[in-house]
This record gives C-alpha cells, structure tokens and sequence, in this order.
C-alpha cells in the first residue's frame, strides 16, 4: 500500500493539490530518501508520457472524425481504390512498353522473315515446277515433232500404227529379231530405238509357225553397231533361272524381272519356254536374256487367264531360221555374237549396254 | 468546395497554433488544403486510397508534434512542408513493405525532414507501445485508466460511472491498475530496445 500511497502523493504534488505543509515534507521524504526520488521522477516521466500518448490519442480521433466528417460533406474525396491490374499497370507500364515493343518487333521480324522465305520458296517451286513441266512439255513437243516428221519421212502418211512391238539387234549390221505377230501383213515396218530414232526397215524372213520373224534396216541415218554387247545362247536354260526382259509396253524402254517356270511353252510348244514374269502388249518380240546377258528367247504371248504366265521362243529359233536366210545370198553375211561381253557386270551396267541394241518396232 | 486559397504565412501561423491545440476547425482547414495532394501522391506511387489517408493523418500529427513544441519555424510554405513529409513517410512505408520503390518524381520542390520524420517514428513506436500496453491491461483497469488520464475525468465521476462505492475506492483501484499499466509499458519498452 505504500506505493499506492507514493503514487498518490506523486500525482497530487504534481497537480500542485498539496498544501505548502505538505510539500515541504515530501520535498524532504524525496530528498533523504533517494529511492523516493527516484520514484517520484520515473513517474513524473511516466506522466508525461501519458499526457502525451493522450493529446496523440485525442488527435488521432479528431483527424478520423474530421476525415469522415469531410468525406460525407464531399469537401475531400476517396478516390476509387485502384485496380491491382491497373496498379501493376502503372508499375510496370515502362517495363510492359518496352517487352511489348520487344515482342512486337521480334513478331513482325519472324513473320516477315517466314513470308520472305515462304514466298521465296514457293516461288521457286513453282519456277522451278514450271520449268521442269515447260521442259518437259518441251520435250514432248520436239519429241512430237520428230516424231511427226520422222512419220512423215519414215512411215507412210496417214496410216495409223496397226502394230507395235519390241525387237532387239541379232546383228550390229541392222538385222533385226522381233515376233512374226508383230509384223503381220505390215505394208512398212519402222523401227525406233530408246533415243527416239526411227529407221525403215523391210521383213525379210517371218515363220508364223515359230512366230519368229527377221527385219532388216534399210535407212540411211543407220550406222552399223558393231559388234553386239551380248550373245544369243544356243543352248537350253535351266529351271528358276533369273532372267530380265526389255520391251516397249510404252513410248519407254521398260525393264522387267523374272524366271524360267518352264522348259515347254503353252500346250506343251517345245519351241517355247514359260517364264514367269510381268509383261504387257508391246512387249512382244523383245528379248528374254539370262544373268550373263546371253539372249534365251523372244517374248511371244502370254496367258489372259494367269498372272506372270509369259511365252517365250527358245533363241534356238533363231538359228534355225538364218539357216533359211542364208540361202538368200544377200544376207550371207549375217554372224550372230554368241559370247556376251557383259557377263560379269552388274545389272545396270548391262542394261546400258544392251539398250541401244533393242528397238520398238512399228509397223504399218 | 476545396480550397486552393493561396494561405500567407500568418495565415499559416495562427493554423499551426490551432493545430497545436487540437483545434477542429485547424485540423478541417489542414484537411481541405492538403489531402488531395498527398493523395494523389500515394496514389501515383503504388499506394491506395487507404494509404493515402494513413500517410496524411501521420503527416498531420507530425505538424501537430511539431506546433505543440513550439520551437517550430516553417522556413517555406506549408504546402511545401506537408509534401515533403508525406513524400518522406511513403518512401519509408514502402521501404519497410520491401516494395518496388518507385523513383518519386520530384516535380514538386521538397524540404529535408528527415529528422522531424526520425523523431516522429520514435514517438510513434512508443504510443503504439502504450496502446499495446493498454490492450494488455484488461477491464475494467483499461476503462478506469482512459477515463482518468485521457479523458481527465474527475475522480468521483468515475466512481459514479463505474459503480464504485466512494472516490477513494476508485483512486485506490486506478493506482493499482497505473502500477501494472507501468510494468506492462516498460516490460513493452525493455522488448523493443533490446
């Protein structure tokens, strides 16, 4: 209770409540006891203090008061708490500009590169496309020119071509082995080589039995070969042989792929073999040859009821038929090659060879 | 209805004695002159409208401190002054809230404040003290206490008010509740220097 008593008269003697008596005792209590005085100043602090948190307390509720008071008479305004977005916005806006700027150019830079070198490359695909089409167009027309004139000079005027087929140098001197089918009743046979060459030529042996016929170049623009890359095999081939086919089922030289299925043709024709391999009009009368590049045959005909059924007749015809030719002293001079010098090549390089030696054969 | 009144100095004077006082029409006056300046401040730099009126009421006080010393010699216009200090105490605010410290543009002169603003946040820290202090108190001993030496209420009004039998009664509860109110404060005070 002593420090309520202090506490009280600390407080009175600062609000000067005490009487002169009084004051003078507790002047002299603070000066004999210290402990006293020391007392009495933290409190007067203390007091202070809060007198002081008071007035800031009183204040601080005047300027609320007045804050609201304003604001309900609409002499200051709350302005409308900003948007984060905007608040961001507002931050940021410097950075923003700059990335968006950034972003647009590097967008436009991209876009306008992509359109640059889209535009540019189709345009050259198209250049490029029409020009290989203009080539090609072109091609086909010279192509169609000569062909024109070559049917002009070579075949006779405006008579379709009743017959095609394929038929293959026997001889460098333009002799010439094809089907006898091919050239059946042919007013004028023309022959046209891969290059697209054309040279009259004149049957002069067909067997209908064999179906085996004989044409000789009589043109001109022919120049003699040689002799021939590949030989004509006298002998028989074995079953499952590999063999390949060159013909013109089409305006192109076409390569074909097969094997021997059969030593005897259709019903039992021992003149002929089965092979099996794909072939198609036109390729009648082209030669049949083995891996060494020996010709084993001519392509006669093939089964409409079975795929990959194809005839040929052995190359052993061929022979037999010179022997008839012979007899005509004009065509005493025929020598047929019997080695093939394309015996090691590979399949490409014999087909290269072979190429030029083998003819469409047109007649009229 | 704001008043963009230029104010002369002697104007400004007799605002600062009003100030001092706890004058309302003061405080009103301050409050029309200046609060949309230092709003549209905050609000130009990150702050919100809640902000705005934190700082400018922190401004207030510190002219309010400043007026009440009496030692206050305003050496360039109020405007000036009050700009200056709310530009200060944002810029504080900020630093503490670690946000992005916006380059303030300085179109507007300023003052140095620095100290006023220092001496301020001292005072500050120790009312918020004594705030927490109070809260610790507890009732009735907070109500007795804001009665007497906030309110400077009379002792027997007190005694009426709270339902005390005499005065006396009262003055002793209200010393014994200073006398914890003193412990709370310094044990707050010892806290916070240490």
């Amino acid at each position: 209770m002593q420090d309520v008593q202090l506490l009280d008269a600390i407080e009175r003697f600062l609000r000067g409540e005490m009487s002169t008596e009084e004051i003078a005792s507790f002047e002299q209590l603070r000066k004999s006891n210290p402990e006293v005085d020391q007392k009495v100043v933290e409190h007067t602090m203390f007091l202070q203090q809060m007198d002081q948190f008071a007035d800031w307390k009183n204040f601080k509720s005047t300027l609320h008061d007045v804050h609201i008071q304003l604001l309900e008479s609409g002499d200051i305004k709350e302005e409308a708490p900003k948007a984060t977005v905007i608040q961001i916005w507002r931050k940021y806006k410097r950075v923003m500009a700059v990335a968006a700027s950034i972003a647009g150019i590097t967008t436009l830079l991209i876009a306008s590169m992509a359109t640059y070198y889209a535009q540019k490359k189709t345009g050259q695909d198209f250049e490029r496309l029409s020009k290989v089409i203009k080539r090609e167009v072109d091609n086909k027309v010279n192509a169609l020119d000569n062909k024109v004139e070559a049917r002009f000079s070579k075949g006779p005027e405006n008579t379709p071509v009743k017959f095609g087929g394929t038929g293959f140098l026997i001889d460098g001197k333009g002799y010439i082995a094809t089907d006898a089918h091919v050239v059946l009743n042919a007013s004028s046979v023309v022959v046209q080589n891969s290059k697209g060459q054309e040279f009259r030529s004149k049957v002069i042996y067909s067997n209908d039995k064999t179906d085996l016929a004989i044409l000789k170049i009589e043109d001109a623009d022919f120049r003699s070969q040689g002799p021939l890359p590949y030989g004509i095999r006298k002998g028989g081939s074995e079953l499952g042989e590999q063999l390949f086919i060159l013909g013109f089922p089409r305006e192109e030289i076409v390569y074909n792929e097969g094997y021997m299925s059969a030593k005897t043709g259709y019903n039992g024709d021992t003149l002929s073999v089965q092979i099996g391999v794909s072939a198609n009009p036109g390729n009648s009368g082209g030669p049949v040859f083995n891996k060494n590049g020996e010709v084993i045959g001519i392509i006669t005909a093939r089964q409409k009821a079975a795929e990959g059924v194809v005839f040929a007749i052995t190359a052993k015809n061929i022979f037999r038929s010179l022997e008839e030719i012979r007899k005509d002293t004009a065509y005493q001079n025929i020598r047929l090659t019997l080695n093939s010098s394309i015996r090691n090549m590979d399949r490409v390089a014999q087909i290269k060879k072979i190429e030029e030696a083998v003819f469409m054969v047109k007649a009229y | 209805m704001v008043q963009s009144v230029k104010t002369d100095s002697t104007d400004e004077k007799a605002l600062l004695k009003g100030l001092a006082v706890n004058d309302r029409k003061s405080v009103e006056t301050i409050y029309k002159l200046f609060y949309n300046m230092v709003q549209s401040l905050i609000l130009n730099n990150n702050g919100s409208a809640d902000d705005a009126r934190d700082i400018f009421q922190e401004t207030v006080i510190v002219l309010y401190e400043k007026a009440k010393s009496g030692s206050f010699e305003l050496n360039c216009q109020l405007k000036t002054y009050v700009y200056s200090v709310s530009r200060r105490l944002w810029l504080k605010k900020l630093q503490q809230q670690q946000k992005y410290v916006p380059n303030i543009a300085g179109l507007d002169e300023t003052v140095p404040v620095e100290e006023e603003v220092e001496s301020h946040n001292q005072l500050n820290s120790e009312f918020q003290m004594m705030e927490k202090a109070m809260l610790h108190l507890g009732e009735p001993c907070r109500s007795l206490i804001e009665a007497f030496y906030l309110q400077k209420k009379s002792m027997t009004d007190i005694a009426g008010h709270f339902g005390y039998t005499n005065a006396d009664n009262a003055k002793n509860q209200k010393y014994k509740c200073l006398m914890r109110l003193r412990k709370l404060f310094f044990a707050e005070f010892k806290n916070n220097d240490v």
